[in-house]
């Protein structure tokens, strides 16, 4: 990649273009080529440091002034964090997998829909192609689809520094508004999401202006239904509707009811209890509030589906076959101890579980 | 890497690039390599127009929502508005000035921007027409929804969108015509272009 700068290549003069065309203040810049360089870096700076990722909300905030910090590590020159692994338990996302290459991976999808259902609301395509899934959790935006589907998964992020490791959980890792649990000095190197259970069935919902712009309100949705598609557990996690992420759990009020007869209301009113929107030039907090119990009812609508859709009703003891990996827990005894979600013989309707990995 | 790298040395030193520290940036812009020496805070669309005096890519609101400043970066739509020019140091731009052919024979997205009255100013045109450059690549055969939701990232004050989205299908049915690649500079001995 290295091209000797004279020869082969224009040279043009900067001298003529002084400051003007220069919008964020000024940083000290780096772009470290491995992880423990990143590390030391970080390490360096302390508190002055701040990791460039995608800078799809970073460089909005320089370009605004909205923030000045004095040094930026940027990931662009890693040569590694780029990896999507996706094991019998889990996707593993590193730090500089973009939004749009995480929504496009059909072994993702197939391993834990809820990613791409969600994914395909955040922001635009244009956006998601340098924007990255970890910097969008570490950025914390109250808005942001990705720390909701992390916090309804039971998902951790793994976060490194010249001390050490740390793996915080979502539910600690969301602060508040804008805020993480990232400490100065350190890098997130990996989201991990776990992969739904048994019977198990997501869904995202929301609504904005325009698609791809930040939701007024959004939900996403994890519903298990036990043997004979009866709600056995469910969770929401509402974007756009408080400080930060806010899961809402729904086992106590849907519990028991059968997946296509659902009686939504009491889960709706427990959610528009449990929310906190505010007002702004899109929508008061009133119509946020009503906004959330809809997009919730025609999230667990499908939700519900899509976990009917992953095995028919159980009529006796057989659970579903082996999961994907032969070596896996084969689950013929408490069904939902194996940790690997099954993948049907044959396909499930919705095609969701082809199985690639 | 080579120490013929100057960004690359620069920004990798232990210090790293103290602010005010210019740094050499090397990028392939319409398949010519162009070098300028800039502070680090320049970003990529500011590089374009104020270094490189590519002045076609337009600037709205520098802060990703109108899409008047994309361009392709390896073949992929991004805002040049959000990111640094030596972010991208040694990648490959497309901007609206690599899509005509050598004679001004307009790119086909271009030529069914113009027969479909997809521009009234203007001044959005170049953003949306890298994107839908960008879109046409992943879908070749788009219905009208997919073609709405993949230029949702563009904004326009003049046209009423009407006339873009028939541009873009437009642009569609010639591309599928010639088989030419959409993020390609326009090759008229290619196809059936007039
Ligand atoms: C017009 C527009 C619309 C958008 N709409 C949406 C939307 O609907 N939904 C949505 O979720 N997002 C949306 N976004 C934001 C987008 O998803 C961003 O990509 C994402 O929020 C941040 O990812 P990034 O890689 O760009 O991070 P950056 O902008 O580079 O960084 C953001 C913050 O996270 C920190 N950070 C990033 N990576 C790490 C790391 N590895 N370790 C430690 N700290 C890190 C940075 O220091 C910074 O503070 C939108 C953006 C734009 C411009
Ligand atoms: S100028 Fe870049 S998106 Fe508006
Ligand atoms: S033609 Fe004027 S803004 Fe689109």
């Amino acid at each position: 990649m290295c091209r000797a700068v004279g020869s082969g290549t224009t040279a043009e003069s900067a001298s003529d273009t002084g400051d003007d065309g220069v919008k964020p203040p000024p940083f000290a810049y780096h772009a470290p080529r491995t992880e423990e360089e990143a590390l030391a870096t970080l390490g360096a700076l302390g508190e002055d440091g701040k990791v460039l990722a995608g800078g799809q909300s970073l460089i909005p905030l320089l370009n605004m002034r909205l923030a000045a910090p004095p040094a930026l590590v940027d990931l662009a020159r890693l040569e590694t964090l780029d990896r999507i692994a996706v094991t019998d338990t889990h996707v593993r996302v590193e730090a500089r997998v973009t939004h749009e290459r995480l929504r496009r991976d059909e072994r993702v999808a197939a391993a834990v829909p809820l990613l791409r259902q969600a994914l395909d609301w955040v922001a635009h395509p244009v956006i998601r192609n340098r924007g990255t899934s970890v910097g969008s959790i570490a950025h914390a935006d109250p808005a942001a689809e990705l720390p909701a589907v992390l916090a309804l998964l039971g998902g951790w992020m793994q976060l490194r520094s010249v001390e050490g490791e740390r793996t915080v959980e979502a539910g600690d890792y969301l602060l508040g508004p804008l805020e993480s649990d990232t400490r100065p000095g350190e890098l997130v190197v990996a989201a991990t999401f776990p992969r739904p259970g048994v019977r198990t069935g997501t869904a995202f919902e929301e609504l904005a202006r325009r698609h791809g712009d930040y939701a007024m309100a959004g939900v996403g949705v994890r519903v298990t239904l036990d043997a004979d598609h009866h709600v056995g557990d469910a969770s929401a996690a509402f974007i756009g509707v408080g400080g930060t992420a806010i899961q809402v759990e729904l086992t106590e009020v849907l519990r028991g009811q059968p997946y296509d007869a659902l009686d939504k209301a009491e889960a709706i009113g427990l959610a528009r209890a449990s929310i906190d929107p505010t007002a702004d030039i899109h929508a008061t907090a009133g119509y946020r509030r009503h906004l959330a119990g809809v997009l919730l009812g025609r999230a667990l609508e499908t939700a519900v589906r899509h976990a009917a859709g992953q095995a028919p009703p159980d009529s006796g003891s057989a659970p579903e076959g082996p999961g994907p990996t032969e070596s896996a827990a084969p689950g013929s005894a408490a069904p939902g101890s194996a940790a690997t979600e099954s993948a049907p013989t044959g396909h499930a309707s919705g095609g969701y579980r082809e199985e690639t990995a | 890497m080579s120490t013929t790298d100057h960004a690359a040395t620069a920004t990798t030193s232990p210090g790293g690039t103290p602010s005010g520290t210019d740094v050499e940036v090397v990028v392939t812009v319409n398949g010519v390599p162009r070098s300028a020496t800039v502070p680090a805070r320049r970003l990529l669309s500011d590089f374009l127009r104020h270094d490189l005096r590519l002045t076609g890519t337009h600037v709205g609101c520098e802060h990703g929502v109108c899409g008047a400043c994309t361009v392709l970066l390896d073949g992929a739509p991004v805002r040049s508005c959000l990111a640094f020019a030596v972010s991208i140091h040694g990648r490959e731009i497309t901007t609206i000035e690599g899509l005509a052919a050598d004679d001004g024979t307009l790119h086909p997205v271009q030529q069914a921007f113009q027969d479909e009255h997809g521009l009234q100013c203007g001044y959005c045109t170049p953003g949306f027409v890298m994107s839908a450059c960008g879109f046409l690549a992943d879908e070749p055969a788009p219905d009208d929804q997919t073609i709405r939701e993949g230029m949702s990232g563009n904004l326009c004050r003049c046209t009423g969108y009407a006339g873009i989205l028939a541009a873009v299908k437009q642009a569609a049915g010639a591309l599928r015509t010639t088989g030419a690649d959409p993020r390609a500079k326009h090759d008229p001995a290619a196809g059936g272009q007039r």
